[in-house]
């Protein structure tokens, strides 16, 4: 099998490889977006803790 | 578990069968407009609405199909091996069709009891093998065929 | 074995326990999932045989069925999740609930796209209202409803019990997804793999099918412990265990 041959799927190559691209981007999507939401709390909530300890400490 | 919580779970219980019933009941009183196509024995029985577009879904029998005009007209004839029906169909048919297939065709029925349609879609069966695996099995005899191991 | 198991339960269910363990496994689930996916794409996509009727087409089987197969899978677990919320009332249940919805509905979407992208070129038409497409529909619809209905609900534990009701309730949608191409005339064929009879497809065809249905369950839990992190850190913003990750 060369590979254009398998590029063209035997003519289906729209549908077959549409298909998997849909598949790909939305594995990615879900993989991603709740990496990037889990960093991103963590973030904020670091950011937060030190602004309490600061406060904390100028008060004392 | 707790007292409250075995009262939740069959409450629950009790709500999924409820929902079960109400539902099993309406796909009943449904039944005939979840039905995607009517047989040629349907037609036959005279159970297919007239002067109203349906499905007939069937086998095209081998070396019926012909092509009468220089266009994209073709005929051809369907069976659920009880009844007949002819088919007249113009336009572009799906990659799948061909004699022996399964086939769905949406139109109605003229005066002389042939199949006007309007849509012929393939309907495809779901086994999956290799063409050799096919012939060989053919060659064989075996008509079902179920082998999950070793080919 | 049953103490056990009750024990083991209530633990799992405490967020801090389940913040930790998902996150040392979420390093090994990747590797699995990644070894899985190219083991399966490249039985699926090069040493896989073409069909006798279909030719390459049918190749979208390996992405369309193990979709479908994550649209009723995370469905249950939804609808199992939803049990433990209305019975036991635990928090981390509420959350792998409104966690898992988005997920299974990429896969209700994926599966409906994919098919009707293998429609076409056989069947000859993108879409019909046969029993097995408009009852996947409805699957998508119910996971788009439990997601908005969670979304509105201010208060989460509240959200929780409500879409633990619509879960549940939805659950009859399952199996009629599954005998709709039994009970009724359809366009779609009927089941090759999940009958009781052996599966009418060849070795060389059913080991990558099985190998990616496995690869999109781990991926499945993957996405899930991610998005239940995160989910979690918002939530548990003032509870000592989250001060004590993140002062660390």
């Amino acid at each position: 099998m060369s590979l254009s041959e398998f590029f063209n799927m035997g003519g289906y190559a729209v549908f077959v490889w549409s298909s998997y691209a849909l598949t790909l981007v939305l594995l990615v999507l879900n993989w991603f977006l709740p990496y990037q939401q889990h960093k991103q709390n963590l973030r904020k909530l670091k950011r937060q803790f030190r602004q309490d300890n600061r406060n904390n400490d100028s008060r004392t | 578990m707790t007292p409250a919580r075995k009262k939740r779970l069959s409450l629950i219980i009790l709500m999924v069968v409820g929902v079960s019933v109400g539902v099993g009941f309406a796909l009943k009183a449904l039944n005939e407009n979840i039905m995607f196509f009517f047989s040629p024995a349907d037609i036959q029985a005279g159970k297919a609405p007239a002067n109203k577009d349906f499905r007939v879904g069937g086998i095209v029998v081998e070396g019926t199909v012909a092509r009468p005009g220089e266009g994209l007209t073709v005929e051809f004839v369907l069976t659920d091996n009880d009844s007949d029906v002819k088919v007249k169909y113009t336009g572009i048919l799906p990659d799948l069709f061909r004699e022996g297939q399964g086939i769905i065709a949406n139109g109605r029925l003229n005066a002389s009891g042939e199949f006007i349609a309007a849509e012929v879609l393939a309907k495809h069966d779901e086994n999956y093998m290799p063409p050799e695996v096919m012939d060989a099995m053919k060659k064989s005899g075996q008509t079902m065929p179920s082998m999950s191991q070793g080919i | 074995m049953f103490k056990w198991f009750v024990k083991w339960f209530h633990r799992f269910g405490s967020p801090p326990y389940f913040y930790r363990l998902a996150g040392l496994w979420l390093p090994w689930l990747t590797g699995l999932f990644t070894i899985l996916v190219v083991a399966g794409l490249y039985g699926g996509l090069v040493l896989a045989p073409t069909d006798y009727q279909q030719g390459e087409s049918y190749r979208i089987i390996f992405v369309h069925v193990p979709a479908a197969w994550m649209s009723m899978f995370i469905y249950m677990v939804m609808a199992s999740c939803g049990i433990i919320i209305l019975v036991w009332r635990m928090k981390l249940a509420e959350v792998v609930l409104s966690c898992a919805a988005p997920i299974g509905a990429s896969f209700t979407f994926l599966a409906l796209v994919t098919g009707s992208l293998w429609g076409k070129p056989m069947w000859g038409t993108y879409w019909v209202w046969d029993a097995r497409l408009t009852s996947e529909l409805i699957l998508l619809f119910l996971y788009l409803g439990i997601m908005g209905l969670y979304g509105a609900i201010d208060d989460k534990r509240v959200a929780g019990r409500a879409v633990a009701i619509l879960a549940i309730v939805g659950m009859v949608n399952i199996p009629i997804i599954h005998y709709s191409v039994e009970w009724w005339n359809s366009l779609h064929q009927g089941p090759t793999v999940t009958k009781f009879d052996k599966p009418s497809i060849v070795w060389s065809m059913l080991w990558p099918l099985l190998t990616m249905a496995l690869a999109f369950k781990v991926y499945f839990v993957i996405s899930l412990f991610q998005r239940v992190r995160a989910e979690l850190l918002h939530r548990e913003r003032n509870t000592r265990w989250v001060e004590e990750l993140v002062k660390s």
